[in-house]
């Protein structure tokens, strides 16, 4: 019995984790404090493998963080300009309280203050893997510049937002990097492909806020704190990137032609400059003025066999894009008053179609209503009073399919008064077995290039043969079954007659002559291979496939459930249709 | 720095300024207006006093003093700036007049109206010392209330030397009622009172009579009645009315900016600086150095300069050095948050919108349930969608998520689940093996418990709980014989000698030995030798728990030869490969009393243990070697009978062994047990199950190997028979392939119970299997 005793936890994984408590004594920090240190520094909690071990015996519910990561945030200089700030506040409160309006005055002009850009550095040690982060980002900055410039924070934030997400809109328009486009009921999902990594953000509806009171803004104004400073340094390696000038600047042409229009109209150059900006509907100013960008076409290197497929595919997937940039190029797009103006001049822009607005709508707008060159106006009410001939009045749903669709969708579905098709998510990417929505697969077959005319009546005749074909099959499925189940109970008759001692009429009858399908017997034959071969796997794996399966069973289950769900919803509405004839 | 200097535009200032060049002062239009007001209220309430003060002298001049008293107190009151102008005398004096005059002149700032001012001062001299009193009062307001006048008015002041007639100063004039003087003039003469001898009567003529009495008023200080002028009674008027005294005074005349943002060329007045102003302050000296102090010690901070380079971007990533380290190791980024699908569009297609039982359901569930957290909704069109409700809930969370949700990787398993299928033999390359029933034995009304095939495989015999024995030709599924025996069957056991033609039945406590007659001659006259080789060694026989009977009468007529009498219920018997011995089991907890070795031949038995070790569920005898495997409860302990000691004990990982079947090569051995389980023990590798199959759902009644082909098969109460492909291989390296090939059913459950007991044919691939729906099954 040599040697000291080993005392529990002392060694092990628990030494690599410490509560939040603990971590905030070491820190000297307050609650809040800590927080904002936790938020800016991008320290999270661990979930420990055993949490039991780590949490010393006891199974009470504790955020653990790594010890690790708590040695780091000691060395942090913002943690002494927390202190100095919690100094600052105190001699604040005690000028106030002595009424010492100079000391008070002074205190406030020497505001400790704190930069983030070392904090930005670190976490993001190289520019992809800030790209990689930028989606929750652009969300907090497309949500604040939507607050009111009251109340719930500085108004200061709020226009650096504003300032910043123009510039980002900017940025993806000069880049032409929009993918995709969705409406949700929470508003619109943007995906923009920027350097390889793709970005998606969502920006509200452009409504007012009713501010709900279990949420707490101090720590979104923290996080948006580090975001916009996250934000403005990936803009300007953006902007550098596409040699564009980083406080970006109208270019200089239509920088002059706005100036005669709209001077009159906004009071203070600086806001109307944002505003302009923000207007989408110029180019920007670049600094080496490159008359076009000239595309670089790749080097062709000899490849092998194998990859040359590779290639390919990519140069296709390539040259979509290339197209998909140019969707609306050469279309004249003129927005009423009613629609989302901003979302739209954005995606018209990104994909190179000119876009113009009513001129008390905002600033920026390029020609009037009444031009004739007009191609496409964007409506959203039932009916126009004065319409032109020479251009289609549609409504904005078609925008926003056609980019998802990558082709220009026939515009005829999206005319006035007439009910749109369902707006598609172009996130869902259907797997084999996944539910299809049949406007999906309409869509689909366009960008393949086949005929969209007369197609909806021939597609549902098809469907209906195939549903036909279908029911029939199931049929003969059930007759065979019952077939078997009668053969079964007569069976099982002659069995309960023979147990009880009864003696059977003995006859002999035509017995029918059973067709074997040599098909389906194999089939059932692997089926029982299959069966047997389950029998024999071992527990964990067989766990492991019981539980895969059962997710794929439910993965069918809401197929079919959609589907007969659709089914249903179709009779109804052809029901209707003949009622109505 | 220019004065501020606000002027009452109610009574006049001299501003030795020519009225073209732009002068300086200011009239703050509010405080003179209001100045304005106030002195108006002074005047009316003035001009009020005195024609209350003169009825109530027409009244009683006892009263009079009153009044008088009053009033002066009132005036006090409310005029204590114009105090001494109370008594200035009747007429104003030259200067006085002057002065207004020029003030009136620089009023109206114009030269052209000089005739107006000439009729004024015509009106001037006749102006009764009231309105006198007035405008001085009014000079005197605005000479107490200003701090700096011009220097003209130092020069022109009058307030102290009026001209005054009665010098009595400033008292109550009912001083002096009871004197004949009101006072005394400059020379220190008696100003004598008028004489005065109006009685009522006089004074009532006077209003009848005198058509100015109305206008006449009386001066306390000179004792005299004055009758005012037109001019006088209009000013009284107009006072009244609450406008100014003089007529041609415009009240709305444009006002002067005097203080502008232009900075003038000359100041606003020209009173020479306060010393003070030259002096260094101390106070302020004092405070400097505090300051001075403070910011030596550090406590204040110089003023910070404003940091330009704050809010400004550059390029962070310029240089991407390695210097600042990555994160360790143990970084996990955030997950992204999940895109949308086709239920959150604004307009979806019809199938993802909720029908009114999933939207009740939605409502239902707790909102951590919910698949969706939101409910999906169909608008018509985009100008009506409204703001999402939830919006900034759902943000905030996201929030809350990347700082307060502790992280942890997952690995997420990718696997086809194909390939986590077994590769197997096919069953199709294992053949033979039975696959369909084909023969179905009828015929017991009970369960059949056990069944057991004949070593030439033509016959087979069960036992039931109907309390018979029934003989069956396997072929014909024809029942030969039925013997009663007058129980419920336990155990059925036919002599593995192809010799002989005995079979072994265990019957409540006894275990009876038949002899079926169902062979050829030569097997039965072995049987008879057999058996009457007993009879000789019968008187050997000793006395003990166990007794051997013969059988005389009608049962044995009907085959059954031998008794053997034990002392408790006998569960299973079993027979030795050479068919001379037979094991019998009666379990108990309580007594080592569980198993027999019969030896039929000599008709001894005997017990081979002396402990008790465990409930034992069934023995079996090693097919070569002399070992004995008992089953009990959770193990299976196997028995060198030469040696008379335990050479292993299988742990079969079960709650509760049923059966237990050995192969016929003798180094392996499966067990069924009744939490479901088969479990294949090979000898020769491990105490522990080679193999645990969970193939049946419910308990396991019986095993069975074959004896020719590498079969196994295992009987349950989910009325199914499995049978295994089992490939031993003589290689010690090589472990058995177990395989199973076919699930076969056919028997139907009665009472929760199925298949009880299963047995091969001995060189067929088939199956014999006994239900608890009292049926046997052949499987070929």
């Amino acid at each position: 019995m040599g040697g000291l005793q080993k005392k529990k936890y002392e060694r092990g994984s628990v030494t690599n984790y410490i509560t939040r408590n603990k971590a905030r004594k070491k820190l000297q920090l307050s609650l809040p404090d800590f927080r904002r240190l936790c938020i800016l520094k991008g320290i999270y909690p661990h979930e420990p493998k055993h949490k039991k071990k780590v949490n010393k015996g006891s199974t009470a519910p504790r955020t653990f963080y790594l010890l690790k990561d708590i040695r780091f945030l000691l060395h942090e200089p913002i943690v002494g300009k927390f202190r100095d700030y919690k100094v600052f506040v105190r001699k604040l409160k005690k000028a106030y309280g002595k009424t010492e309006w100079t000391a008070v005055e002074r205190l406030k002009e020497n505001k400790p203050a704190y930069k983030l850009d070392h904090i930005v550095k670190e976490r993001y040690p190289s520019f992809i893997d800030a790209l990689r982060d930028i989606d929750d980002s652009l969300c907090m900055c497309f949500l604040f510049s939507t607050f009111a410039r009251t109340g719930k924070c500085h108004v200061q934030t709020i226009q650096l937002c504003r300032r910043l997400t123009v510039e980002w809109m900017n940025y993806v328009i000069a880049s032409r990097a929009l993918r995709k486009v969705f409406i949700s009921i929470k508003g619109i999902y943007y995906q923009a492909e920027v350097m390889g990594q793709l970005v998606t953000w969502l920006v509200p509806y452009q409504f007012s806020h009713d501010h709900p009171t279990d949420v707490d803004y101090r720590v979104m104004a923290t996080f948006t704190e580090l975001y916009t400073t996250l934000l403005g340094f990936i803009n300007f390696r953006l902007y550098q990137s596409l040699n564009l000038v980083y406080p970006p600047k109208l270019d200089i042409k239509a920088e002059s032609e706005l100036k005669e229009e709209d001077d009159e109209d906004y009071a203070m150059n600086s806001e109307s400059y944002l505003e302009k900006l923000s207007a989408l509907s110029t180019s920007l100013a670049r600094m080496v003025s490159t008359a076009e960008e000239e595309e670089t076409e790749l080097d062709k290197f000899p490849v092998e066999e194998e990859d040359l497929e590779k290639m390919e595919a990519r140069e296709k997937e390539q040259k979509e894009q290339e197209t998909q940039k140019k969707l609306f190029e050469g279309l004249k797009v003129f927005l009423n008053r009613e629609v989302p103006r901003e979302s739209l001049a954005f995606l018209i822009r990104c994909f190179g179609g000119e876009v113009s607005w009513d001129k008390s709508v905002c600033i920026g707008s390029t020609y009037e209503v009444t031009d004739e060159t007009i191609t496409h106006q964007i409506v959203d009410r039932p009916n126009v009073d004065k319409q032109y001939i020479n251009r289609y009045y549609i409504q904005p749903q078609w925008v926003y399919d056609c980019v998802n669709a990558k082709i220009l969708l026939p515009v005829e579905d999206y005319f006035l008064g007439v009910t749109l098709p369902p707006h598609l998510s172009p996130f869902v990417e259907e797997k084999e077995g996944d539910y299809v929505p049949p406007e999906k697969l309409k869509i689909m077959a366009l960008q393949r290039g086949e005929k969209p005319a007369n197609e909806q009546e021939e597609e549902e005749e098809e469907e209906e043969e195939e549903d036909d074909e279908e029911e029939e099959e199931d049929e003969n499925e059930e007759e065979e079954d019952a077939d078997e189940e009668v053969e079964e109970k007569n069976l099982k008759k002659m069995e309960e007659q023979r147990s009880q001692g009864k003696s059977l009429p003995v006859k002999v009858t035509a017995g029918k002559v059973k067709v074997d399908n040599p098909a389906r017997l194999e089939q059932e034959e692997k089926a029982e291979e299959k069966r047997l071969a389950i029998m024999m796997m071992k527990k964990k794996e067989k766990y492991l496939y019981d539980k895969i399966m059962f997710g794929k069973k439910r993965k069918i289950r809401e197929a079919n459930k959609l589907t007969a769900k659709r089914k249903a919803h179709d009779d109804a509405e052809k029901s209707k249709k003949k009622a109505k004839k | 720095m220019f004065p501020r200097v606000t002027f009452d535009p109610g009574c006049s200032h001299a501003l030795p300024l020519t009225p073209d060049v732009p002068t300086c002062s200011v009239m703050e239009e509010s405080s003179s207006s209001t100045r304005r007001s106030e002195q108006e209220e002074e005047m009316e309430k003035q001009t009020e006093k005195t024609v209350k003060k003169r009825s109530k002298e027409e009244e009683e001049e006892e009263e009079e003093v009153f009044t008088f008293n009053k009033k002066c107190t009132e005036e006090e009151e409310d005029l204590s700036d114009s105090e001494d102008s109370v008594f200035s005398g009747l007429e104003d004096s030259g200067s006085d007049s002057e002065d207004d005059e020029e003030d009136e002149e620089e009023e109206e700032g114009s030269a052209d109206e000089k005739a107006q001012n000439a009729e004024y001062l015509k009106v001037e001299p006749e102006q009764t010392p009231q309105i006198k009193e007035e405008e001085e009062k009014k000079k005197g307001a605005v000479t107490e209330g200003e701090e700096e006048k011009q220097e003209d008015e130092y020069q022109h002041d009058s307030s102290d030397e009026e001209d005054i007639r009665n010098t009595v100063g400033n008292i109550p004039m009912e001083w002096y009622k009871d004197f004949p003087h009101i006072g005394y003039n400059l020379d220190g003469k008696k100003i004598y009172k008028p004489i005065r001898n109006k009685d009522e009567l006089d004074d009532f003529l006077d209003k009848m009579e005198d058509p100015d009495y109305w206008r006449t008023v009386h001066d306390k200080q000179t004792g005299s009645d004055i009758v005012l002028s037109d001019e006088q009674v209009e000013l009284v008027n107009r006072l009244q009315r609450g406008q100014f005294g003089d007529v041609n005074f415009n009240e709305y005349q444009p006002q002067v900016e005097f203080f502008s943002q232009d900075v003038m060329l000359h100041p606003v007045t020209n009173r020479p600086a306060d010393k003070r102003s030259f002096i260094p302050s101390l106070i302020e000296k004092e405070k400097v150095s505090k300051l001075v102090h403070a910011i030596k010690m550090g406590w204040i901070k110089p003023r910070r300069t404003e940091d330009a380079s704050r809010g400004r971007y550059y390029d962070l990533w310029a240089n991407e050095d390695s210097s600042i380290l990555a994160r360790h190791k143990m970084h996990l980024p955030a997950p992204k948050a999940p895109l949308p699908g086709h239920q959150e569009s604004y307009n979806p297609p019809p199938e993802y919108l909720f029908t009114d039982e999933e939207h009740a359901l939605w409502e239902q569930q707790d909102a951590s349930d919910r698949k969706l957290p939101f409910v999906p909704r169909k608008f018509s069109s985009l100008r009506q969608v409204p703001a999402f409700p939830r919006f900034l809930h759902e943000r905030f969370e996201r929030c809350l998520d990347l700082y307060l949700c502790p992280r942890q990787r997952k690995m997420r398993v990718n696997v086809n689940p194909e390939d986590l299928i077994p590769k197997l033999p096919k069953p199709k390359d294992l053949q033979p093996f039975p696959t369909t029933q084909s023969l179905v034995y009828r015929g017991h009304s009970g369960l059949v418990r056990s069944i057991s095939v004949s070593p030439s495989g033509q016959w087979l015999a069960s036992g039931s709980d109907d309390g018979s024995v029934r003989f069956w030709e396997v072929r014909s599924s024809r029942c030969m014989r039925t013997v009663p025996v007058g129980g419920a069957v336990k155990s059925i056991a036919w002599n593995p000698n192809p010799l002989v033609c005995l079979l072994a039945v265990a019957q409540g406590s006894v275990v009876l030995i038949l002899s079926p007659s169902l062979a050829d001659r030569q097997v039965i006259l072995s049987t008879e030798r057999l058996l009457s080789g007993q009879r000789e060694a019968e008187s050997v026989e000793e006395a003990g728990p166990v007794k051997w009977s013969d059988v005389e009468g009608e049962e044995l007529s009907q085959g059954i030869r031998l008794k053997i009498q034990h002392p408790k219920a006998v569960h299973q018997v079993t027979w030795h490969a050479k068919g001379d011995y037979l094991a019998s089991v009666m379990p108990d907890h309580s007594s080592h009393l569980q198993v027999f070795i019969h030896q039929v031949s000599r008709r001894r038995s005997q017990n081979p243990f002396r402990k008790n070790k465990g409930l034992v569920q069934c023995v079996s005898f090693h097919p070569v070697r002399p070992y004995f495997f008992v089953g009990t409860q959770r193990s299976v302990r196997i028995y060198n009978l030469v040696k008379q000691e335990m050479t292993k004990k299988l742990q079969a990982n079960s709650k509760w062994i049923s059966s237990m079947a050995v192969h016929p090569g003798g180094d392996h051995v499966i067990c069924g047990s009744y939490d479901c389980r088969l479990s294949w023990f090979d000898l020769d590798l491990s105490t522990k199950p080679y193999k645990m199959l969970r193939h049946h759902k419910k308990a396991v009644r019986g095993v069975a190997y074959h004896r020719l082909y590498p079969l196994f098969a295992s009987a349950s109460d989910d009325g199914s028979v499995i049978v295994c492909h089992g490939t031993v291989y003589s290689d010690l390296l090589q472990n058995p392939l177990i395989v199973p090939v076919k699930v076969l059913r056919g028997h139907v459950i009665t009472h929760d119970l199925g298949v009880l007991d299963v047995t091969f044919h001995p060189t067929q691939p088939w199956i014999f299997s006994s239900g608890a729906d009292g049926t046997i099954r052949l499987f070929t």
